[in-house]
């Protein structure tokens, strides 16, 4: 592996894409708590400033520091991109500042290797909706794959600990609906696909 | 022995971080109009006051006039209040804002710093608490969340004691909508720092009175014959108890700090400054953001550094013009403007830095209005720009705009 | 000296009677009662009180027969225009044998 981004020095950048509804600034801000606790002493998560509506895309970001963050200006040069819904993948140019030897981690049942997206960047796949059907994760129709992505990225990037992310979804949801959350971001940190070096 | 609840650090929007504030502070009536990007204060206080962990009276309200009013009423009677609104909804409260200061009450509100329409927006700026500044009322900006809930404990000791309403001001989404760390404070500590309040001048049906009633230009006798205060007077009163609010600033700042491990600077607030030639001023996250355009530029070979503005009112002129003495420089970044003139801290720096003899160049820049991001690399590219016109002899210069396409 | 002593902080003051000052003044009218046509007068209590009730400067008690404070009664008429028997009268100033109120 070429880049460490869990030896950086400096400031590590994330954007998370989904739809309005799909999670997306929740899983960031999960995302947040669970860095704290790995010790990023500086984290924060924003959504894009604007007003969100259901369906439409919409994007949210994480900066994770070893310091305190001095910074909240909007990201330019993610170290990892996730993407919730892969229709996104071209609709909200998902791949956009992703650092070379970055993770782009989406949720699709595809092979890394079959996503049709090319970049300097590596690839990391899980199959998020199926998973969350398997536990049920349905609120009004819609599968929610958030806290799965969550396991997804903790397994590409190593960035933050499986057991970071289960107390910070303790800390979010009642106790059952934690559990099958929590459920769902380890059995998709199980399943998750890598590939480096795109296509 | 028994256990002492220790605080947390939570991981929380700056909107969360104000309504946890209020909470701790022990408001006693709450009336606020839900508006972007302050509605998560709202919900959440009606959600602490729904839940029975906040004893207070949340009253609806269908305006922000009406918000401000039901506060003012509330402060009048003794008791602790509180609201929020952001942009329009604090211009809708404008005369009410005159009346909380000239009736001296220590309403604290928050201020979710935000543009103001036309056209309209929802994002980012400091143009509403900025037209506002001579209305009477303390302002204090906070640069990131954690100041967000100090700077409302610290607000209304600083309020009920100079009996000063107090706007804490804070970015719109950069902070109100950001979640990072705060060290929540333990409502013991929050109770031994600030004690409940009492009041200056009550109304009571026990004992009548008239309170600010229709006041003439000049003094007169009251109806046992005293000589009360006229119109001019009680002004004069209300600027003397500003003044005095700049030391009880910096008390409360000190105490606070005493009392939670953290204080924040009292008037303004210093990064790398003190053997800076350049020193870029600016109030809220913005001076935050300075401090990484600061390491740049050192980087770079530029001796620069932040002076930041921590409480815009009163206006700290005596720590600006001792912060500046040995700067070459003075750069300051505004993110609302006084249309037809310049920046209201840049023309506020300028006055106060004025007839000293010899001070710096002060150069004036408009950032992020409506929203527009401010990177770091914009702020360090104005500071350049600055030093090379002050290097070839142009100390005076035409207020820039930072990445504006026009 | 100054304001300072006063000790307000914001404007204050407690309602009395003058607190507005000598307002017997403004009068260029005064109510004159008719005691023989007061309901009031005759039945030496209970009785209407229409020009205690509508006064809107509290300067009429509500007590019989009808006394009127003219240090503070500002001359408007309406105990006149309300009273049900005709019994109050506006008369000029200008007019009025004993000099009317007691002023300096």
């Amino acid at each position: 592996m070429s880049v460490d981004i869990g030896s950086l020095k400096g400031i590590v950048e994330i954007r998370w894409h989904g739809r309005g509804g799909q999670g997306a600034i929740s899983s960031a801000q999960l995302l947040a708590r669970a860095a704290f606790d790995d010790g990023f002493q500086g984290v924060t998560s924003a959504p894009t400033f604007g007003a969100e509506r259901r369906g439409a895309p919409v994007s949210a970001s994480n900066r994770l520091s070893r310091e305190p963050l001095r910074t909240f200006s909007q990201i330019e040069h993610p170290s990892a991109v996730i993407v919730l819904d892969d229709t996104l993948l071209e609709v909200a140019d998902a791949t956009k500042g992703l650092i070379e030897d970055g993770w782009l981690v989406i949720n699709s049942p595809l092979d890394p290797a079959a996503v049709e997206c090319s970049g300097s960047f590596r690839i990391a796949t899980a199959d998020a909706t199926r998973i969350a059907q398997e536990l049920d994760l349905v609120v009004a129709g819609s599968v929610i794959v958030n806290t799965a992505m969550l396991g997804a990225f903790a397994r590409a990037t190593e960035l933050v600990t499986l057991e970071s992310v289960e107390r910070a979804i303790a800390e979010k949801f009642p106790a059952e609906l934690a559990r099958r959350n929590f459920e769902a971001a380890r059995r998709t940190y199980e399943r998750t696909k890598l590939a480096t070096g795109g296509s | 022995m028994a256990t002492v609840q220790q605080p947390e650090t939570s991981i929380i929007t700056g909107n969360e971080a104000m309504a946890l504030g209020a909470k701790l502070c022990r408001v006693q009536v709450i009336a606020a109009y839900p508006i972007t990007p302050q509605s998560q204060v709202t919900e959440n206080l009606s959600g602490f006051v729904e839940s029975g962990q906040l004893e207070a009276e949340y009253v609806t309200v269908e305006s922000e006039h009406s918000a401000l009013s039901v506060c003012i009423g509330a402060s009048t009677v003794g008791a602790r209040a509180f609201t929020a609104t952001s942009a329009n909804g604090l211009a809708y409260m404008c005369e009410l804002i005159h009346w909380a200061a000239g009736a001296r009450l220590p309403l604290v509100m928050g201020c979710v710093n935000r543009a103001m329409a036309a056209p309209w927006s929802v994002l980012n700026d400091q143009q509403d608490s900025m037209s506002q500044r001579d209305a009477g009322w303390i302002q204090i900006y906070a640069r990131n969340n954690q100041e967000i809930i100090d700077n409302l404990i610290q607000a209304y000791k600083i309020a009920e004691s100079v009996h000063v309403p107090v706007m804490v001001c804070y970015d719109g989404y950069i902070l109100s909508h950001t979640v990072m760390p705060v060290e929540v404070p333990t409502a013991e500590q929050v109770d031994a720092f600030l004690p409940s309040y009492t009041p200056h001048t009550i109304l009571d049906p026990a004992d009548p009175r008239n309170i600010n009633q229709v006041t003439l230009a000049d003094p007169r006798a009251n109806e046992v014959g005293e000589t009360c205060h006229g119109y001019m007077e009680l002004r004069y009163q209300l600027q003397e108890a500003l003044g005095n609010a700049r030391a009880r600033a910096v008390e409360v700042d000190e105490e606070y700090g005493r009392h939670f491990g953290r204080s924040w600077g009292g008037m303004t607030w210093g990064y790398k400054n003190e053997d800076a030639d350049v020193l870029l001023v600016a109030a809220g996250s913005i001076a935050s953001e300075a401090t990484v355009a600061v390491d740049a530029l050192r980087e770079a070979g530029c001796k620069a550094g932040v002076l930041a503005v921590r409480v815009y009112r009163p206006f700290p002129e005596r720590e600006l013009l001792e912060g500046t003495r040995n700067a070459k420089l003075v750069v300051v970044f505004d993110k609302s403007l006084s249309y037809g003139y310049q920046g209201p801290i840049c023309a506020d720096v300028k006055a106060a830095l004025y007839g000293t003899g010899g001070g710096p160049a002060v150069h004036g820049y408009i950032a992020g209005l409506g929203g527009r991001d401010v990177k770091t690399r914009e702020l360090v590219e104005a500071t350049q720009e600055s030093v090379r016109r002050v290097e070839a002899g142009e100390t005076h210069k035409e207020t820039g705009w930072i990445n504006c396409q026009f | 000296m100054g304001t300072r002593d006063c000790g307000h902080e914001s404007a204050m003051s407690k309602p009395s009677a003058g607190e507005a000052g000598h307002t017997g003044d403004w009068r260029t009218q005064r109510p004159v009662v008719d005691d023989a046509r007061c309901a009031a007068a005759k039945t030496e209590g209970a009785a209407c009180f229409r020009c205690w009730l509508y006064c809107p400067e509290a300067v009429i008690p509500r007590e019989a027969p009808i006394t009127i404070d003219l240090d503070y009664c500002k001359g408007c008429g309406i105990c006149a225009e309300e009273c049900p028997t005709d019994a109050i009268t506006m008369e000029s100033e200008a007019s009025a044998d004993d000099g009317g109120t007691e002023e300096d």
